[in-house]
């Protein structure tokens, strides 16, 4: 009893103070992710006590789902892409930015912020790559004379993963973005120096020996970030191409979860697909942050 | 000659315009469709339809955000309503989420305690699951607990995010132990050393929070678990309208840009501190 009071007394403060973010934290995130690995087990609709399977749902999820098979290879064709592709973009600008004066960096983190600030109005993309000739990439492209016809850029499977991309690059420079941007602020000046008295040539050069390895706790967070994001990817598609796409073109990973969650109320079949996009970004980001580290002990 | 303060690396002049063309290319990408939908936005009926489409507009006219109102006026929820569930639900969660991050950081950055160093890394891997991942799972757990279709269920997932903990985490590491121990000294408990002394000190670090919390919620769709009409989110109003056609081009250009204005505008004012906090948002290998 006596113990316990003085741990209490030693560290109730500091329980206190965590305490009401903890529980949120619990109970949003801590328990789902375990709910949904023992639900991925079962067969569940809400409604009647789940029936454990065993691994049934693996097994039709890997052998049986073409759908999920498809979602598989979209999401991490996807990922592959926007994902190293949105992250050097974030890296490069807010390098290329670096140099500028306050006032002018100021206004091009803005607008190269601006998407992420407008998160909504991706929407206006389905009207610039409408499919009739009022589109203005059509219209634009049949101008010019790149093509003849009016392109269904949205609903033919041909094209529409290359609007998709293109949304997803718009709104690439997040948050991993700014950090970067923070980051080539606080270099330590003294090794630039150093560097140009000890032969450093050009801005490659500076670039590789003396900023990269400075930035490697930054990299890490931008890779956390882009990792993320490029796993969660379903939501623009949905919207931009449809829901189902034609013959499931542009379907993620995550929207087969939520077509079997949400609109058939197959809970662990659903959870069995979120616990294999769990286990798909832990993974990346397991093999990126060892990359990662290694730059820094170079 | 200008005078030279420190030694740098020569830029070679075609590299820096060639850093000018491809920033300008970028920006140019960037901006544009932000700009379409504003010039969209301000297009009478006849130049939304005008053929070839236009890229600027000569009638600007503020008649989309007027019909705006009167369509919904006619429709069950008015336009108003929408607001107001955004702005609530934004203010509430950025508001609650700031005040009890800050909270848990504290303690993370500046106390010891048992299942520390488990809780600091929890926070940094959950970062990986962004709230679209981990919403089957949250809607069963809220479902269990009757908050689906209340503006709790959009509250309180918002709160319990984990990068604004770990952001004010790492910016609360740079803050000097002394300066707590002489408040200690001074016979300050730790609630008033939280709200007197670490809260003004780490208000970067919380503006920081704020800009990213409120566009994260401002921006909430939120149809899984908003199914009642007048307590959807504007972002879900305007999903509606850009499904209704080409006809709603002016309309839902109109709410776009609305939608566009209040983050746009805490940026603005939180920019510095942004770059203030980002600068500690790094990760220790």
């Amino acid at each position: 009893m006596k113990k316990m009071s003085g741990f209490f007394k030693k560290y109730g403060m500091s329980y206190f103070f965590l305490s009401f973010w903890l529980v949120l934290f619990m109970f949003f995130t801590v328990i789902p992710i375990i709910c949904a690995v023992v639900l991925s087990f079962t067969d569940f609709d809400m409604v009647r006590t789940p029936d454990f399977v065993g691994i049934q749902n693996y097994l039709t999820l890997l052998l049986d789902d073409e759908i999920f098979m498809k979602s598989l290879s979209n999401t991490v064709f996807y990922a592959l892409i926007t994902g190293p592709a949105g992250y050097l973009l974030s890296f490069v600008v807010a390098w290329l930015i670096t140099e500028t004066s306050k006032g002018v960096r100021s206004f091009l983190t803005l607008v190269f912020y601006a998407p992420s600030l407008a998160g909504n109005i991706y929407m206006i993309w389905g009207y610039l790559f409408s499919g009739d000739a009022y589109g203005m990439v059509n219209s634009f492209l049949m101008e010019w004379g790149f093509i003849s016809q009016p392109v269904q850029w949205l609903t033919d499977p041909e094209y529409n993963s290359i609007a998709v991309v293109i949304v997803i690059l718009w709104t690439s420079l997040g948050a991993g973005f700014l950090s970067f941007v923070a980051g080539f602020q606080q270099l330590n000046k003294e090794l630039f120096e150093a560097g140009a008295i000890d032969g450093i040539r050009n801005r490659w050069q500076e670039l590789w020996h003396i900023t990269l390895p400075q930035m490697v706790p930054q990299l890490l967070i931008g890779a956390v970030l882009s990792i993320s994001g490029a796993f969660a990817i379903g939501y623009q598609n949905a919207q931009l191409t449809g829901n189902p796409s034609t013959d499931y073109s542009t379907h993620t990973i995550l929207l087969h979860m939520t077509d079997y969650g949400y609109t058939r109320f197959e809970m662990g079949y659903a959870s069995t697909i979120a616990v294999i996009l769990f286990v798909l970004m832990t993974v990346a980001w397991w093999l990126i942050s060892k990359g990662l580290k290694s730059f820094s002990s170079e | 000659m200008s005078k030279i303060t420190t030694k740098r690396v020569s830029r070679s002049r075609w590299g820096n315009f060639l850093v000018a063309f491809f920033l300008g290319l970028l920006g140019v990408f960037m901006i544009l469709p932000i700009y379409y939908s504003i010039i969209s936005a301000l297009k009478p009926l006849n130049e939304l339809f005008y053929f070839p489409p236009r890229f600027y507009v000569v009638n600007p006219t503020l008649n989309n955000f007027l019909s705006l109102i009167k369509l919904q006026a006619q429709s069950e929820v008015p336009f108003e309503r929408y607001i107001f569930n955004s702005v609530l639900v934004a203010l509430v969660s950025t508001v609650g989420y700031v005040l009890i991050a800050s909270m848990a950081a504290y303690p993370l950055a500046k106390h010891k305690f048992p299942l520390k160093k488990l809780i600091t890394n929890m926070v940094v891997f959950a970062i990986l699951f962004r709230p679209e991942v981990t919403s089957i799972p949250q809607y069963i757990m809220m479902s269990g607990v009757n908050i689906i279709d209340t503006y709790l269920a959009l509250i309180l997932p918002a709160m319990a995010g984990s990068f604004g903990v770990f952001l004010l985490q790492q910016f609360l590491e740079t803050v000097p132990n002394e300066l707590i121990e002489s408040g200690r000294i001074d016979g300050a408990g730790e609630l008033s050393i939280f709200f007197r002394l670490i809260m003004p000190m780490i208000k970067p670090a919380w503006m920081t929070v704020v800009i990213f919390t409120f566009i994260s919620t401002w921006n909430i769709n939120g149809v899984q678990f908003i199914y009642s009409e007048n307590m959807k989110m504007l972002p879900a109003m305007l999903s509606s309208l850009s499904t209704a056609g080409i006809a709603r081009t002016g309309v839902a250009s109109a709410v776009s840009v609305l939608l566009l204005i209040p983050p746009v505008i805490i940026f603005l004012f939180s920019q510095s501190s942004i770059v203030e906090t980002m600068a500690h948002s790094g990760l220790k290998g």
